[in-house]
């Protein structure tokens, strides 16, 4: 006999940590809008922004408030730096170059943090408040709550953003046609940098609340196998998609995990992937282009 | 505007070499010249696709050439593509809207709150855009339809539109009538003598179909292997044995030339 309301209150856990999983789908989906690169590293930039709030917040002893806005500028900073040097100039190369430089980059960001903070599993100062969250009778972890509310905010935020701002017409445009876009007076360069950024600070928030809940390791860039997964099975390029995907796979695996076993966890994810990609390869809400690599 | 001496090199070939003409202010001038002549090449040149390792651009007397695209579209070089390249995915309106993008002037706090600068403009914009260029190219009734499923004649229309939007100085078009049939040509060639009449537009066009050419401009460069080998009036043009020879390859001249003034279509590979 299933016990309803066990299942419910695992779905809440598994939906809100899913929170996660679409923020930091949604930072990997306007790279790949805005310039066509599959980057692997997205677990990696994470792990970037939860080292570099480490440092400020429990290394440097500042103040929370500080410590976040620092660490998610830093982490921008990284992303224009990775957008500067290593990604335009394979600007007109083909796709599979770029991938492949984002596969070294994960393994040059995991070697920079192992030989800064060395390899050992951290803990981060605590700043997410502690009284559990109850919807109904349900419990759910105060961090994961919190985490889900921070990550509802901000996809809120960029979803707007798209909508109305000019540069997020101009991203849509560029994804579009890039070619058309800079004979439209659409600065495409500035654009690239603008994705790169931006995805790299919603990539540190992500990181920040990760390592909140669960601490910080340098292997802690894993994360970003189940973000892959959450991408291709909402679309590569649809942030709706990596919004939808990102709650359901964070539910598939917390029910997975409680009822069948932890270690079946990842089994049901990648099984949701394999039938999702028979059907629609292209993702639930993907353009109908496919990039073969 | 007037290019000057522009050399284009890919590797050690030279796509242009030496390509020198002028476009006055008010004129409609056609490029033509057998495939592969440099034909889309001189236009990526012109509108800042393609850097040229020698020799200038100049527009309103003032060098571009090391201009980026953007900041040419700014200065109103407004062009279309030979593929056509619409923003697929979004309705024409939205296509058409994108035009004004180089001309708009709001930040982010302004789009945020969506009211001051960024509203008024919208509002200027809409009334501009909708009254004057969707009348105008009579894309009144499909202004919602999303461009991929327009056809064919159509998406070329509202990638025209898109580039009016622009107010341009100068409108580039990149062979507005390829693949289109007789009546379309026909619309498109109105079209094109409208915008001139109507918003005083310089036009610079590639274009195959001789029959228009020779109709709509008031002047005709001819390229072949990257290299002007005539210019001047549509009759000056036709009647110039390179031009001919050219196109046609040597032979009967004097037969060749009763037939391109009968006015017959001529296209290199037909």
């Amino acid at each position: 006999m299933i016990d309803w309301a066990y299942l419910f209150e695992v779905s809440l856990t598994g939906i809100a940590s899913g929170g996660l999983y679409a923020l930091a789908g949604l930072a990997f989906v306007l790279v790949y809008k805005a310039t066509r690169v599959v980057n692997l590293a997205i677990g990696e930039m994470l792990m970037v922004g939860a080292y570099l709030f480490f440092t400020f917040a429990a290394l440097f002893a500042l103040p929370i408030w500080l410590a976040i806005p620092l660490a998610v500028l830093g982490c921008g900073l990284l992303g224009a730096l990775i957008e500067r040097t290593m990604i335009r100039p394979l600007l007109g190369e083909p796709p599979i170059s770029a991938f492949m430089v984002t596969v070294g980059l994960a393994s040059i960001l995991v070697g920079i943090v192992e030989i800064i903070w060395s390899a050992d599993q951290r803990r981060l100062p605590e700043f997410l408040p502690s009284t559990p969250v109850m919807i109904g009778d349900a419990f759910i972890a105060p961090k994961v709550a919190w985490g889900a509310g921070v990550a509802v905010v901000l996809i809120g935020f960029v979803l707007v953003l798209f909508r109305y701002w000019r540069g997020g017409v101009a991203l849509r445009a560029t994804a579009s046609d890039q070619g058309a876009a800079y004979a439209m007076g659409i600065n495409v360069p500035r654009v690239f940098s603008i994705a790169w950024v931006a995805s790299a600070m919603i990539a540190a928030v992500a990181g920040i609340i990760v390592g909140a809940i669960g601490g910080i390791s340098s292997s802690m860039g894993v994360f970003g196998l189940s973000v892959l997964v959450v991408v291709m099975v909402g679309g590569l390029d649809s942030v709706l998609g990596a919004l939808v995907a990102g709650l359901f796979i964070g539910w598939v695996e917390a029910v997975a995990g409680t009822f069948l076993g932890g270690e079946y966890k990842l089994l049901a994810t990648f099984l949701v992937l394999v039938v999702v990609l028979m059907i629609r390869p292209y993702g639930l809400f993907g353009t109908h282009e496919i990039e073969r690599l | 505007m007037s290019v000057e001496a522009v050399t284009l090199a890919f590797g050690g070939v030279k796509a242009l070499a030496g390509v020198g003409f002028d476009v006055k202010p008010g004129t409609i001038t056609a490029v033509i010249g057998p495939n592969g002549a440099g034909k889309t090449s001189l236009f990526n040149t012109i509108s800042g696709f393609y850097r040229p390792s020698q020799g200038a651009i100049r527009f309103r007397g003032e060098d571009i050439t090391a201009l980026p695209a953007p900041q040419r579209a700014k200065l109103g070089l407004a062009r279309s593509f030979q593929n056509i390249a619409l923003f697929r995915g979004m309705t024409v309106l939205d296509n058409i809207k994108l035009g004004r993008h180089a001309h708009l002037r709001t930040n982010v706090f302004d789009a945020l709150g969506y009211f001051g600068r960024a509203s008024r403009e919208e509002a200027e914009l809409r009334r501009d855009i909708e009254e004057r260029i969707i009348d105008f190219l009579e894309i009144d009734h499909i202004r919602h339809a999303s461009v991929a499923t327009l056809p064919y004649g159509l998406q070329k229309r509202v990638e025209m539109a898109r580039a009016l939007a622009m107010q341009p100085k100068i409108l580039m078009l990149d062979e507005p009538v390829a693949g289109m049939n007789r009546e379309e040509t026909e619309d498109m060639a109105r079209f094109i003598l409208d915008v001139r009449a109507e918003w005083g537009v310089t036009v610079l066009m590639v274009e195959h179909d001789m029959g228009m050419v020779m109709d709509l401009s008031d002047h005709v460069v001819v390229l072949n292997f990257g290299q002007v080998i005539a210019r001047g009036t549509p009759a000056a043009v036709q009647n110039d044995p390179e031009v001919i020879t050219a196109y046609l390859g040597a032979g009967d001249v004097g037969e060749l030339r009763k037939k391109l003034r009968g006015g017959a279509v001529l296209e290199p590979n037909a």
